[in-house]
């Protein structure tokens, strides 16, 4: 192979600081910062422009209500009438995923300007599960006191497995927001991987020239409006994925089995 | 053999269980519409267990593509 650029698949998920420096406070605002915040105010926007509670609700509020309304029948499908109490938090996190997703798979860098999925970070994702396994903390202890710990036997249990089965189900159960944060950022990291290496191939094969280069070029193209298309349906489906666990979570601290 | 062949091997080798992971993500689907076109009427109140068995799936592949991660990029 002959020498030529590197491919650095990495750099794209590279927190750089964009005013100060990350040597001395941590408090630096930086790239994901700022795409938090534009995030942020998409969401905003959204939902500010659908909900003027019109009688005749026009296509925007009808928008806004589709999406209030999936996460709703969402929590009461799966926890119940006490499920509505959880709503905030689970449309939260599915507006947030889903904005973030979406927003990183945007082509800005034809402008110019620099993408960054903040929800490719595990800092992010992670605050998120360790919130939603802490509101299943608090909810299953507060409503069943030290009866919680009955999630960990199932109905039942032979006698002389007892201690085995109590140990896996506690791992079981402890492992929830470390697999619920890897899911979703991995899955952003490497659809993102996937498409750098794609179209660094693009580019390399119209630089190599000849026949078979832009040959190259030609079918890297092709598979990444494929994988794009997947991974917009990934974004979403990453949204719902991680707001049907929480929500399952929550069946478990307010239901118990 | 050195250090640096010996990881780009093993992230191959880790890449593996993306594959197999493929193929769970495949079966739950799979089988979800075998099952949905003979009782299209149960269909859509599965959806969520549909998305769960397919989340528990793929997030073993998910794993088995972070180790590869981990074995290629970790200093």
């Amino acid at each position: 192979m002959a020498a030529e650029s590197k491919i650095d698949p990495m750099h794209q998920f590279q927190i750089s600081p964009l005013a100060g420096n990350l040597d001395g406070s941590p408090f630096v605002f930086t790239n994901s910062a700022l795409w938090m915040l534009i995030v942020l105010a998409l969401i905003w926007a959204f939902m500010l422009g659908g909900m003027k509670r019109q009688l005749v609700p026009g296509r925007w509020q009808v928008a806004v209500e589709g999406v209030t309304g999936f996460v709703t029948s969402m929590l009461e499908t799966n926890v119940g009438p006490q499920g509505r109490k959880y709503v905030p938090w689970v449309f939260t996190v599915f507006m947030f995923i889903l904005f973030a997703n979406l927003l990183g798979m945007m082509p800005f860098a034809i402008v110019g300007a620099h993408p960054f999925t903040v929800t490719s970070q595990f800092t992010v994702t992670g605050v998120m599960a360790i919130i939603s396994f802490g509101i299943v903390l608090v909810v299953g202890f507060w409503k069943h006191g030290f009866h919680f710990f009955s999630l960990f036997i199932p109905h039942g249990t032979p006698k002389v497995l007892l201690p085995l089965i109590f140990l896996i189900e506690l791992l079981s159960f402890l492992v929830r927001p470390f697999s619920l944060a890897l899911r979703l950022f991995v899955a952003m990291i490497a659809g993102h991987i996937l498409v750098e290496v794609f179209g660094s191939f693009v580019v390399s094969g119209i630089n190599a020239g000849g026949v078979m280069g832009p040959a190259v070029s030609l079918l890297s193209f092709v598979f990444i409006i494929g994988v794009m298309a997947l991974e917009l349906l990934v974004c979403a489906i990453q949204a719902y994925v991680f707001a049907l666990l929480t929500s399952l979570y929550i069946n478990d601290a307010v239901n118990l089995h | 053999m050195d250090l640096a062949s010996a990881k780009v091997i093993g992230a191959g080798l880790a890449a593996i269980g993306v594959g197999a992971a493929a193929i769970g993500v495949g079966n739950v689907f799979g089988s979800f519409l075998e099952s949905a076109i003979r009782n299209p009427a149960a269909a859509d109140g599965q959806q969520g267990r549909l998305f769960i068995g397919f989340a528990a799936a793929e997030l073993l592949g998910l794993i088995a593509f972070a180790v590869a991660m981990i074995i290629l990029y970790a200093q």
